[in-house]
């Protein structure tokens, strides 16, 4: 797999439980650790490449998480990270939940999980790059056309 | 006079973990006044009693947070037992003490990794989150699960644990005290650490009072409070004080929490040295009917769990007060005159769990 750069993570926590979020900063400390390849939890999103959201959404951070996701640069990629960011989970049927973040932008990789696997989240995240790159190249191609 | 700014801090902003809206009144650099809006990750889970029953409400409750997500889940089920009488083998009640104790491990470890993070020590952040993963470990071998156990039940445990595992735990918390006592040298002793927390953000013992603010960020502040005092589960049969700092600042907080982590290794290891033999569960007829309101210690205060029953299997209220909402009180206090750098500590100090504060 080509790996063109170390992709910068935004972590998003769009309503969820905190489970999931600590597992996202898990990640990346010692023992996953990937920030040894240079993944780094960044807080700003013009900075970011992929964008992890936690969390099923609800209304009033729904316009949050369309920001964010406005305000980082192209090519972008989104992982939704744990069941609730996925469809909304345990909390599919709260009145305030609109039930995954797919819902409000789109969603590359989706990393199920109660709360969500630092196995299975870094997996995504090596899925997301690859989609990444296929992005990035599309985009290059337009570019010149 | 220099101008009055309003500057929007939040929800997503790096230091802070989780989305918590505040409007930071300026002067200059000093903070005039901090006005907090919430709701961000309002989920409105009290309402789903009316679509769950009372058994499932126990996966719901363990998710109102997924820091202290074992406590809550013990809340509930103290509250719904206590409703339906049934009575808790004493296995499960000092295997739910040690299950909260290790709670409270991971969770103050996790701030201590946190605070260092946005006082801007990277690497002992990386460290304390190192040490983190080994309690992680000796709770997902008991079971299963690394943040989201789903163990507790109406009636007692899931499962036990057997006594061999529990030995192994008590083995490896010799060994994590080492790994502590390394760690935490740097938070009391650090010269740069102390800068940015002795004297920063005192909250006086008639603050904290007034305010009704819990857990540890209150009794850095002096008051002798916690809610462990009321025996539930096996803490009766354990012994242990309090840990009270007088200070009131962050360093008086970091320092409680610190104890705290000390005092949590003691607790376990007491239990695991005098737990029974026996079952775990006590099967549970019949539907909740009645109402009973529950107070357990979580790792950031108290918290309370009230239940109503109706006699069906659908609860009729569910109510939960949690401690980081009870502070919130206390930290816009704390704010007030502090500079505008601070504010990424401070917020921390308090430990907020935006997430059990909005449900
Ligand atoms: S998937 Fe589970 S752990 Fe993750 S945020 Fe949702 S309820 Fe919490």
């Amino acid at each position: 797999m080509k790996m063109s750069k170390s992709p910068w993570l935004l972590h998003y926590d769009a309503s969820s439980c905190n489970g999931c979020d600590i597992e996202v900063l898990a990640s990346t400390t010692p023992v996953y650790d990937v920030e040894r390849f240079g993944v780094i939890n960044t807080g700003n999103p013009k900075h970011a490449d992929i964008l992890v959201v936690t969390g099923g959404v609800n209304y009033q951070n729904k316009p949050v998480l369309e920001q964010l996701y406005a305000q980082m640069p192209d090519p972008k990629v989104v992982v939704a990270a744990g069941i609730c960011a996925c469809d909304g989970g345990v909390f599919k049927d709260c009145y305030n939940i609109l039930g995954g973040i797919d819902k409000v932008i789109p969603v590359d990789v989706y990393a199920p999980g109660c709360a969500v696997r630092p196995e299975c989240l870094i997996d995504a995240v090596v899925k997301a790059i690859a989609i990444l790159d296929e992005k990035r190249a599309r985009m290059k191609a337009e570019n010149k056309a | 006079m220099s101008k009055i700014s309003v500057v929007p801090y939040g929800p997503q902003h790096p230091v802070l973990p989780e989305p918590v809206h505040l409007d930071l009144v300026l002067q200059d650099e000093k903070i005039v006044s901090a006005i907090p809006s919430i709701g961000f990750i309002h989920r409105g889970l009290e309402k789903l009693v009316e679509k769950r029953d009372y058994k499932e409400m126990v996966f719901v409750a363990e998710r109102i947070c997924g820091i202290c997500s074992f406590g809550h889940g013990m809340g509930y089920c103290e509250a719904v037992e206590n409703v339906m009488k049934v009575e808790v083998p004493d296995r499960a009640k000092y295997l739910r003490t040690i299950f909260q104790e290790m709670s409270r491990l991971h969770s103050h470890t996790l701030w201590l990794g946190l605070a260092a993070d946005a006082f801007g020590y990277e690497s002992l952040f990386m460290q304390t989150w190192r040490i983190r993963e080994k309690i992680l470990d000796m709770l997902e071998m008991a079971t299963g699960g690394r943040v989201i156990f789903s163990i507790v039940d109406v009636g007692g445990l899931r499962k036990d644990v057997p006594d061999e595992m529990l030995a192994e735990f008590a083995k490896r918390l010799k060994d994590l005290r080492e790994d502590y006592n390394r760690i935490t040298a740097a938070f009391l002793e650090d010269d740069a650490v102390k800068s940015r927390l002795c004297g920063v953000g005192v909250l006086t013992i008639e603050q904290a009072n007034d305010l009704g603010c819990c857990g540890p960020f209150l009794r850095a502040s002096g008051v002798r409070r916690d809610s462990r005092m009321t025996d539930y589960e096996a803490y009766a049969k354990l012994d242990f004080e309090p840990v009270v700092s007088h200070d009131g600042d962050s360093y008086a907080r970091c320092v409680v929490r610190i104890k705290e982590i000390y005092q949590s290794i003691d607790l376990i290891e007491q239990a695991i040295a005098q737990i029974p033999a026996g079952d775990v569960c006590t099967p549970v007829k019949g539907m909740p009917d009645g109402e009973y309101l529950a107070r357990v210690e979580q790792p950031r205060g108290e918290a309370l769990y009230y239940v109503k029953g109706n006699g069906t299997k659908n609860l009729e209220r569910f109510r939960v007060r949690t401690p980081t909402f009870a502070n919130i009180p206390g930290l816009v206090e704390v704010l007030k005159g502090q500079d505008f750098a601070d504010v990424g500590t401070l917020i921390l100090t308090i430990d907020p769990c935006i997430s059990c504060t909005e449900r």
